[in-house]
C-alpha cells in the first residue's frame, strides 16, 4: 500500500521534507489558465473536520510545465499531476503535455468551482485519447450513485479511481454568516471517513480498478480500513496540516495495524473486500 | 520548515493571567526560539487544527505564548495547566529584521504578543507604544516594562513620531494606519492558518498585488508589500467556526 498526499493538501516545493516521506506526490490541480483562487477567508474549522474553498489556485498549465514540474522532478519523488478544467478539451490538452510522471489524476469533483459541463466519462475518454499515462479519476461521493460513475469512467478508459474528494458544505460564524468568503466549501477530515469507506467499497466491487482511498485518514488503522474496503493505496489530506510527519507515522502504524489484524500486508485484507451491500446478502 | 518535520510534544510549565490574556509557558525541549515575529503552531486540545502564535518570551528552557481566549481552540489552550502536554511545530515563517537603527515597537491588543521577545533580541530597551481597548487589556503592558500605553479612544498612531524604524503588530486597521504613516515599517500580519507551512493555501493575503500565503511570505512584511488585506480576512482567533 502506497501512501500519497491528497491533491491540494501539500506544496512539495515549500515542504520537500514532507513530500519525501510519500510514495508519490500528487500536485495541486493544474488548470489551463492561471487561477488566483478565492478571496479569503478560505478555511474554517468544523466539528470533526474543516472546510476549504481555495478555488483551484494554481500557476496555469504553461507555467506549471515550464517552471514547477522541472523543480518537482528534482525532489526524486514519483509524481502524479492533478488535472482540472472546465470542459473535456481542457483536461485532454493538459494531459497531452504531460510526460515522465507516474500518473495523472483527473479532478472531476472540485466542490469549489463551477463544474465542468461535460460528464466524467466524456472527460476520461478525451484524456484517454490524449495520453498513455495511467489515468486516475477522482470522483465525488456527492453523486447519488458513485459506483455508476465509477463504471462509466472505467468503461471510458480510466486505469484507477481516487476516492473521495471533499463534500460541499457550509459553516456559519458567530454572526450566523458563512464562515468562508465563497459561502460554501469542501468538507474534509475525520467526518468524511465513513462516507469515503463506503464509496471505496462500492466502487471496488463495481469496477475492480485500483483505488487510492482518502477522506479522514489519520492513522495506520484508518489506512487498513480503506484496504479492507478495497483501496490499494491511500492518500493523506487534512492530517498533514496538523502533522507534517504523518506519512512516516501512518506507514509505521500501518505495519503495526497489519500485525494486530493478523495479516502480512494490507493487500491481504483488500482481497477479501466486498461491498457492504453484498456482504449483507451473504447467508450466515 | 523547522529542522524536525514532526510536531514535538511539550509539557506546560505554567499558565498565568496577564489582564484578560493567558501567558502559556511550555518546556522548550529541542525547539529553537527563532527570530522575533516567527510563529509556532500549537495544538489546540480537542480541536482538529493547530493555531498559530508568535513567540512572546523565551525564558531559559521555556517558550511562552500570549493567548487571547476568544474561541474554542484558544479557550482550550488557556485551560491547560502545568503537566499537560501539547504538540508544537516551529519556528515558522519570517520574523522581524533586527538590523534597524532607531527601533520603535508598536503593538495593539493581543498584537503585543511578539514584542517582548523582539525587545529582548534588539537589546537596549527600545521604546514601545502599546494600545488597548480597555484598562483590563492594558494590564498586558506589564510584559513590556517602560512602554507607553494608550487606551481607546486614543490610538497608538497618534503618538508615533517621525524618524523611527517602526516594528508593529496589531489589528489590521492599526497596521494599515501604521503603514500609511511609516512606509518603511515592518508589520506582523495575522490570518487563518490550518498548517503554517504552505500546505493548506488558506492564509492568503494580498501581498505585492497578488494573493500569497502569509505563512511563507510573512507573517512580518515590509509595509509597502501588503497592498490590501481583504477586509473579510479576520483574525484566526476571532473567526473560529
Amino acid at each position: 500500500m502506497r501512501i500519497l498526499n491528497a491533491s491540494g493538501c501539500l506544496d512539495a516545493l515549500a515542504a520537500p521534507e514532507v513530500a519525501r516521506q510519500l510514495d508519490a506526490f500528487v500536485t495541486k490541480t493544474v488548470t489551463p489558465l492561471p487561477r488566483e483562487g478565492n478571496a479569503p477567508p478560505r478555511i474554517a474549522e468544523t466539528a470533526h473536520g474543516m472546510l476549504n474553498a481555495i478555488g483551484l489556485a494554481n500557476p496555469g498549465r504553461e507555467r506549471f510545465l515550464a517552471e514547477h514540474l522541472p523543480r518537482l522532478r528534482e525532489l526524486g519523488v514519483p509524481l502524479w499531476v492533478s488535472v482540472g478544467g472546465f470542459c473535456a478539451a481542457d483536461y485532454a490538452e493538459t494531459c497531452s503535455g504531460l510526460a515522465n510522471i507516474e500518473a495523472v489524476e483527473l479532478n472531476l469533483s472540485c466542490p469549489n468551482v463551477d463544474e465542468a459541463a461535460d460528464s466524467a466519462a466524456e472527460i476520461v475518454a478525451a484524456c484517454r485519447r490524449a495520453t498513455e499515462l495511467p489515468l486516475y479519476a477522482k470522483l465525488s461521493a456527492a453523486h447519488p450513485d458513485v459506483a455508476e460513475v465509477a463504471r462509466a469512467v472505467a468503461a471510458a478508459g480510466a486505469d484507477g479511481l481516487s476516492l473521495i474528494n471533499t463534500l460541499r458544505a457550509v459553516a456559519l460564524d458567530k454572526h450566523l454568516r458563512p464562515a468562508l468568503a465563497r459561502g460554501s466549501g469542501g468538507l474534509s477530515g475525520l467526518a468524511l471517513k465513513p462516507i469515503a469507506l463506503h464509496a471505496v467499497s462500492v466502487c471496488h466491487e463495481a469496477t475492480g480498478l485500483p483505488i487510492v482511498g482518502m477522506g479522514g485518514i489519520e492513522s495506520g488503522r484508518d489506512a487498513l480500513e480503506f484496504a479492507a474496503c478495497g483501496a490499494r493505496d491511500v492518500a493523506l489530506g487534512t492530517v498533514l496540516f496538523s502533522d507534517p510527519g504523518a506519512p512516516a507515522r501512518v506507514r509505521a502504524e500501518l505495519a503495526a495495524a497489519c500485525a494486530e489484524a493478523g495479516v502480512a500486508t494490507p493487500d491481504d485484507v483488500r482481497s477479501l473486500a466486498k461491498s457492504p451491500e453484498t456482504e449483507r446478502k451473504v447467508p450466515a | 520548515m523547522p529542522s524536525s518535520v514532526s510536531p514535538s510534544r511539550h509539557r506546560v510549565t505554567g499558565s498565568e493571567w496577564v489582564g484578560p490574556y493567558t501567558l502559556l509557558r511550555l518546556e522548550r525541549g529541542e525547539l529553537e526560539p527563532g527570530a522575533p515575529g516567527q510563529f509556532f503552531m500549537l495544538e489546540a486540545p480537542g480541536r482538529l487544527l493547530p493555531r498559530p502564535f508568535s513567540l512572546c518570551l523565551a525564558p531559559p528552557g521555556e517558550l511562552a505564548f500570549l493567548v487571547d481566549p476568544i474561541g474554542p481552540g484558544t479557550e482550550a489552550l488557556c485551560a491547560l495547566g502545568p503537566g499537560d502536554e501539547i504538540h508544537v511545530l516551529g519556528p515558522l515563517g519570517h520574523g522581524y529584521r533586527l538590523d534597524v537603527e532607531r527601533p520603535l515597537l508598536v503593538g495593539g491588543g493581543i498584537g503585543i504578543a511578539p514584542l517582548p521577545y523582539l525587545a529582548e533580541q534588539l537589546g537596549g530597551s527600545p521604546p514601545a507604544l502599546l494600545g488597548f481597548r480597555s484598562d483590563e487589556h492594558a494590564e498586558a503592558a506589564a510584559l513590556l516594562p517602560g512602554s507607553e500605553v494608550v487606551v481607546d479612544p486614543v490610538l497608538v498612531t497618534e503618538l508615533i513620531e517621525p524618524g523611527y524604524d517602526v516594528m508593529a503588530c496589531g489589528p489590521e486597521p492599526m497596521l494599515h494606519a501604521v503603514a500609511a504613516l511609516c512606509p518603511t515599517a515592518q508589520l506582523a500580519w495575522e490570518a487563518r492558518m490550518a498548517c503554517g507551512y504552505g500546505a493548506c493555501y488558506g492564509c492568503v493575503v494580498e501581498i505585492d498585488g497578488a494573493l500569497k500565503r502569509l505563512c511563507l511570505e510573512g507573517p512580518v512584511l515590509d509595509a509597502a508589500r501588503v497592498t490590501k488585506v481583504r477586509a473579510s480576512n479576520k483574525l484566526l482567533q476571532g473567526a473560529e467556526a
